[in-house]
């Protein structure tokens, strides 16, 4: 039926999710910005989708002070899994131009919306193992104190302000959701001669 | 300028002292040097007697080319008669292909220079024609003498120096080819040989006159073609006075020293006598301002100011006489220089300070220049190929060969690996090669151990350094970081046990694992 096919533009605007999807497979998605003031040039963890990059080194010299663990991209499934399913999104976002049934958009949609919660579930408890369960023998101890980064926003942790924002990556996945969210809201809202 | 390291050293033969350097020619192509002392070549016999200065002592000037990447080598000597050379500057411009050195002594005294040195009314500044030289030593016409000098150069990969020792040297003898040099006479002991943006102008500051002759580059050209020379010395023509002379600025101050421009017309001269920094116009010749300096100016540095292109807004002077400047040390004193504004017409006083010295020559320049030149901040540790470097503590050991010891240590915040070492015996000849391990900006170490006869080591991050260690002594030895590194600086710390010479405590090496005994 013709009144369940997609519009032009929101198969464009698939074209561009698909773009945007497979873009973010090769820049960094996630940032935590470190400042203190012997740094002022600043360090910054960048999390790609298959690696920790940055200035990670340099930050892993300064976790045995406080008794963090080192971060080392091999310890993370995560960074294994997540390009197969980046270029899925891809895959998938340029599949649903020939397949152009909104319904299967909007599974897409909420398919999406369920990993990006699952994937703030799964960066949270990284961030609350990695800040609470410190060495006992670490020279710097702050009764008390714990290093979880923060999972959005900004938190002081002892000499350091720690941002943890989006990076470019993250952007594109952001815009990537956006673009399809009105996708689904033209063809089900402004489609009204239609049924399902 | 990336590293600020001293990357090359070159020695220069027939030489004694070297003054009038390191003055380079307009585009880097040499870097020259003047003897300060006139002396016998090395390529003769220097067991004569002291007087006999007139007949056996040289001068030699040097011209050391310069390559791409900064290497040096000396490419040629020029021999003239003995004199003391004093200062020298290339010519800019249209004087481009020359260079100017100031002369003294030329009474050639070998004793009491003081007086002796001083007798002649005029010296000379030689104008050297480093063009036409270069073209001699392509013709052929350059004397290979037999001298030895060292060359020594720093290899950023290996972190080590390598020494050369060169066995000749190209002489060209300016009395016998005529036309490479000529004396200009310049009174009176003249110190100072500078040469204004334009290349123009050539100042001569005499120590002991009471004025400041200017020379000029085309009158000078003119005076050679013209034949206006007033003899020789020692077979170099002497340009008559007059005919190479723009003017004479009159009664500026007292024992002139040291000029520089501000790019706008005006010189800036320093009167070491009389303690004050002079302002003139260079065409006219008229004193403009004059400020006191405290005390006794001797070097002074506007940024940019020997170049073709000053920057020209302030004028350091750098003073001999300190006195009562500030809260007094001693007798020995610190330094003492002022800077000043020299952006309007009159110069102002702005800062006052001590400093270290005696400072001589500077040379400043606009920050972006130095800022954005492409700094090393740390040395990757991938590119390390020292001898002895250990790439991590895993590659860290205590090897002995006879009674040569080499530490292969590692450094990084905060402790050494090994840090407790046994088995070294007295009389080894130990070797620290500490590397440090830090891959960040800023973060050096030190290495220091109680009874090393030399200087603490401080490494770079990614660099490894070397120590040598004799022990004379049985007992225990501390060795720890010198140079504030982390919070924990002070836990960065070692040791090293020390038997007599024969012992059998074996040879071992560790970090973390060396505890105590548990206790019964």
């Amino acid at each position: 039926m013709k009144k369940m096919q997609l519009s032009s533009l929101s198969k464009i605007a698939l074209l561009i999710t698909g773009l945007l999807f497979f873009g973010a497979l090769f820049v960094p998605m996630w940032q935590i910005q470190l400042e203190a003031p012997q740094y002022p040039e600043g360090l910054t963890l960048r999390l790609h989708a298959n690696k920790i990059g940055g200035d990670v080194e340099i930050i892993n010299g300064l976790n045995h002070y406080i008794g963090m663990a080192t971060l080392h991209t091999e310890n993370f499934f995560e960074f294994t899994v997540l390009p197969y399913v980046f270029g899925a999104f891809a895959l998938i976002s340029i599949v649903l131009i020939w397949v152009a049934k909104r319904k299967a958009v909007l599974i897409f949609l909420i398919t999406y919306a369920v990993f990006i919660v699952l994937a703030a579930v799964d960066f949270y408890r990284w961030n609350y193992e990695y800040g609470h369960n410190l060495d006992p023998n670490a020279a710097i101890r702050v009764p008390g104190m714990a290093y979880q980064p923060p999972l959005i926003g900004y938190k002081q942790l002892l000499n350091f302000g720690a941002y943890s924002i989006p990076d470019t990556g993250g952007w594109m996945m952001t815009a990537a959701g956006v673009l399809l969210f009105l996708v689904v809201l033209k063809e089900y809202k402004f489609n009204k001669n239609t049924e399902s | 300028m990336k590293t600020f390291k001293t990357a090359e050293i070159i020695e220069l033969p027939n030489s004694g002292g070297n003054h009038s350097s390191p003055f380079i020619t307009e585009n880097t192509e040499y870097v020259v040097a003047g003897t300060r002392f006139s002396v016998p070549p090395d390529y003769a016999n220097g067991d004569v007697a002291i007087n006999t200065y007139k007949e056996n002592f040289k001068g030699h000037i040097s011209f050391v080319k310069v390559g791409k990447e900064g290497e040096m080598d000396l490419a040629f000597q020029i021999v003239t008669p003995g004199v003391n050379f004093d200062l020298s500057h290339a010519g800019k411009g249209k004087s481009h292909g020359w260079f100017f050195f100031s002369c003294y002594n030329t009474e050639q005294a070998n004793t009491l220079l003081e007086v002796n040195a001083s007798q002649r009314d005029k010296d000379f500044i030689m104008a050297v024609n480093w063009k036409k030289a270069e073209e001699y030593i392509k013709a052929g016409k350059g004397k290979k003498q037999t001298v030895k000098y060292a060359h020594n150069k720093w290899n950023e990969k290996t972190h080590t120096a390598t020494s050369v020792m060169k066995n000749e040297v190209l002489v060209l003898d300016a009395a016998a080819l005529k036309d490479i040099c000529y004396m200009i006479p310049c009174p009176k002991s003249p110190h100072g040989c500078d040469v204004d943006p334009s290349g123009e102008y050539i100042v001569g500051s005499g120590k002991l006159a009471a004025l400041i002759p200017v020379f000029s580059f085309d009158k000078l050209m003119g005076a050679i073609k013209d034949k206006k020379f007033e003899g020789d010395y020692g077979g170099i023509p002497v340009v008559k006075y007059e005919a190479a002379l723009h003017g004479e600025v009159q009664k500026p101050g007292l024992g002139p020293l040291h000029t520089e421009f501000d790019g706008k017309g005006n010189a800036y001269t320093t009167f070491f006598v009389s303690s004050e920094v002079v302002k003139w116009d260079i065409k006219s010749l008229k004193v403009l301002d004059r400020v006191p300096t405290y005390y006794s100016v001797g070097h002074l540095c506007i940024p940019g100011g020997d170049s073709k292109k000053p920057f020209g807004k302030y004028l350091i002077a750098y003073n001999k006489i300190t006195k009562d400047r500030y809260l007094p040390t001693g007798p020995e004193l610190a330094q003492s220089a002022q800077i000043f504004d020299i952006s309007g017409d009159k110069m102002q006083l702005i800062l006052d300070f001590p400093t270290i010295g005696e400072p001589h020559y500077a040379q400043a320049a606009p920050a972006e220049l130095i800022r954005n030149n492409g700094q090393l901040k740390f040395y990757k540790i991938a590119d390390n190929n020292h001898p002895f470097v250990a790439k991590g503590e895993k590659e860290a050991k205590v090897v002995r060969k006879g009674n040569r010891v080499d530490v292969y240590m590692t450094s990084i915040r905060s402790h050494f690996a090994p840090d407790n070492i046994e088995g070294i015996k007295v009389g080894d000849e130990v070797y620290f090669h500490v590397t440090n391990l830090e891959q960040d900006w800023d973060v050096p170490h030190g290495f220091a151990i109680k009874g090393a006869d030399n200087g603490e080591l401080l490494i770079m991050p990614g660099e490894t350094t070397t120590l040598k260690w004799l022990p004379k002594k049985t007992g225990m030895y501390p060795m720890y970081c010198t140079d504030f590194c982390s919070a924990l600086h002070q836990e960065m710390q070692g040791y090293v046990r020390v038997s007599p010479a024969g012992s059998n405590v074996p040879l071992t090496w560790s970090v973390g694992t060396n505890l105590p005994k548990a206790t019964k």
